[in-house]
């Protein structure tokens, strides 16, 4: 028992060790990053890391991966249809596979495949096209049969009985997911051992030019000079980029997911319907993961309508019977930056030194360590990566536009 | 769910409307006159605010008309409902 000399609690072992500290902002950085989500924390690692620029420092306005990287559901796979994309995806998927060691922090990334399910022959013709392109760009890419997602994950529904049959899929193997919050957490701590500085509780309210250059962002927590400013505030991106006089092609949308009760595993891999509008995995620790799609309006509340939730209830248990007694656990939503093409946003802008990262809608989880090694490069070299070099805000007036409508559809 | 007040048939469920994005977005009187960048700013750039939105909803399921709403995107609030070629009501943020 406590002896009423000590305080409640001193008894207990000492506070694990901070994987980051909180310090004050200094007057001025080399490289200012305007959001402490996976992107982020992500650019400051690989700007610290390839780069050798450590004078940096990460702005949050809430906490570290407060915003849609905690909020996501943590699918990872490269199976989009065209070569720009192709590109970074697959950049990313390959840094996945060696985040863990490379961070030397436990992510649980998990390589369970994705099936991509097919319920109308237009599907199909468009998920045997993209299974074509994917493995012309050397993705690993099948299309299975109904009896081939049965095999894959016993737990579908294929009978042709239901309003939408399962007619085929595409598979993956090498997709999966990942724990999101240890991911932020890697990198985070990763970067603030190379000298970045984490600050939290630091809203950006303007952004300061002068000649057509960057030169300090204004903050919560004071003005704070800058020689380059990088843009990674996902939903938040169109109110951000107007304080530096820029339109972005963005609409900030609620996507809302949910959690079931933990279960036993029953759902070995990971299942998405962009017909019926649900996909599910089941996290390590049981609980099943599902998404929708966006809400139809534009929200910045963190918050969806229920109506959606039902939705994708109803097509879930259409799509996997047995969830039927499952309880709902809790629902919750990110607000996501959804671009007229399904693509991303990732370059140089009109001004000097700021640099633009959004976009990413409904699936930017996977792209993290991919666009946060290329976003580093076009930030150290004022020049956009390979892979990112398709991704201008120019391609709207030009008409480049990366059309992954169908590999995007849904939120993922 | 929303109630949302449709300026004829009064407040109704969210899931009998339809979203429409930005009011007020005229098509351009001589298409073929705009530059490229004047040409993608009218299809592809609209406000997108934190805050008091304009923006367009269509009754789909119930009168089939569309009308007008300034929404705060932040609480979700209704601030005003009008119907098509009305002026924008003032309202405050
Ligand atoms: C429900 C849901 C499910 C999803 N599922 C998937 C999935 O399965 N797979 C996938 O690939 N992607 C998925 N996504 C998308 C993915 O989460 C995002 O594309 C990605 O997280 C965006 O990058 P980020 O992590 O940097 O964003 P965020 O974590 O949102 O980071 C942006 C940060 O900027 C901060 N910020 C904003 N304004 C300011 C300011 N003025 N000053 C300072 N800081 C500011 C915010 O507080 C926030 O922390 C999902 C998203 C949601 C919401
Ligand atoms: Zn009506």
């Amino acid at each position: 028992m406590t002896s009423p000399a000590q305080p409640p609690g001193a008894h207990l072992p000492e506070h694990p060790d901070f994987l980051w500290e909180n310090p004050e902002p200094k007057a001025s950085y080399d490289v200012v990053i305007v959001g402490g989500g996976g992107h982020g924390l992500a650019t400051a690692y690989y700007l610290a890391k390839v780069h050798g620029i450590t004078n940096v420092a990460v702005l949050e306005k809430g906490w570290l991966a407060g915003g849609n990287m905690a909020r996501n559901t943590t699918i990872i796979r490269s199976n989009y249809l065209w070569d720009e994309s192709s590109g970074i995806y697959e950049h990313s998927l390959k840094l996945w596979e060696g985040l863990e060691e490379d961070l030397g922090y436990p992510i649980l990334f998990d390589q369970r495949g994705v099936l991509n399910l097919a319920h109308s022959l237009q599907d199909v013709r468009d998920s045997v096209r993209r299974v074509n392109a994917n493995r012309l760009n050397g993705i690993d890419a099948e299309w299975v049969d109904p009896a081939g997602v049965k095999e894959i994950c016993p737990i579908v529904n294929v009978s042709p009985d239901v309003r939408y049959p399962v007619l085929g899929a595409t598979y993956q193997p090498r997709a999966g997911i990942a724990k999101h919050d240890y991911v932020a957490w890697g990198y985070a701590r990763a970067a603030h051992a190379m000298g970045v500085d984490l600050i939290q509780n630091c809203e950006v309210t303007g952004l300061e030019t002068a000649g057509g250059r960057i030169t300090a962002v204004q903050t919560s927590r004071g003005r704070i000079a800058a020689g380059k400013v990088a843009l990674c505030a996902a939903g938040h991106s169109s109110v951000l980029a107007k304080m530096a006089g820029i339109r972005l092609p963005l609409a900030s949308h609620p996507l809302q997911a949910l959690v079931s009760e933990l279960l036993e595993p029953v759902h070995p891999t990971v299942v998405m319907s962009n017909a019926v509008h649900v996909y599910v995995s089941q996290a390590h620790k049981g609980e099943l993961v599902m998404g929708a799609g966006i809400d139809s309006y534009n929200g910045y509340g963190q918050r969806g309508s229920f109506h959606i939730i039902e939705q994708q209830m109803s097509a879930a248990l259409e799509l996997f019977p047995v969830f039927a007694r499952a309880h709902l656990l809790r629902t919750w939503a990110g607000i996501v930056d959804v671009s007229p093409d399904a693509s991303p946003i990732v370059g140089l802008t009109p001004v000097g030194g700021l640099y633009l990262n959004c976009g990413w809608g409904t699936g930017g989880f996977k792209a993290t360590p991919g666009v946060g090694d290329c976003f580093a490069h076009t930030i150290a070299h004022d020049k956009p990566h390979p892979f990112n070099e398709p991704f201008t805000l120019e391609r709207f007036t030009t008409g480049a536009l990366v059309d992954e409508h169908g590999a995007a559809a849904v939120a993922h | 769910m929303q109630l949302i007040p449709c300026p004829w048939c009064g407040p109704r469920e969210e899931a009998e409307f339809h979203y429409g994005g930005q009011a007020h977005v005229a098509y351009p009187e001589d298409p073929s006159a705009l530059t490229d960048e004047e040409w993608a700013q009218y299809v592809f750039f609209r406000e997108n605010p934190s805050g008091p939105f304009a923006e367009r909803w269509s009754h789909s399921a119930g009168c089939r008309r569309w009308f007008n709403a300034v929404r705060d995107t932040r609480s979700h609030d209704l601030l005003a409902v009008y119907r098509a070629g009305e002026p924008m009501p003032e309202v405050l943020s």
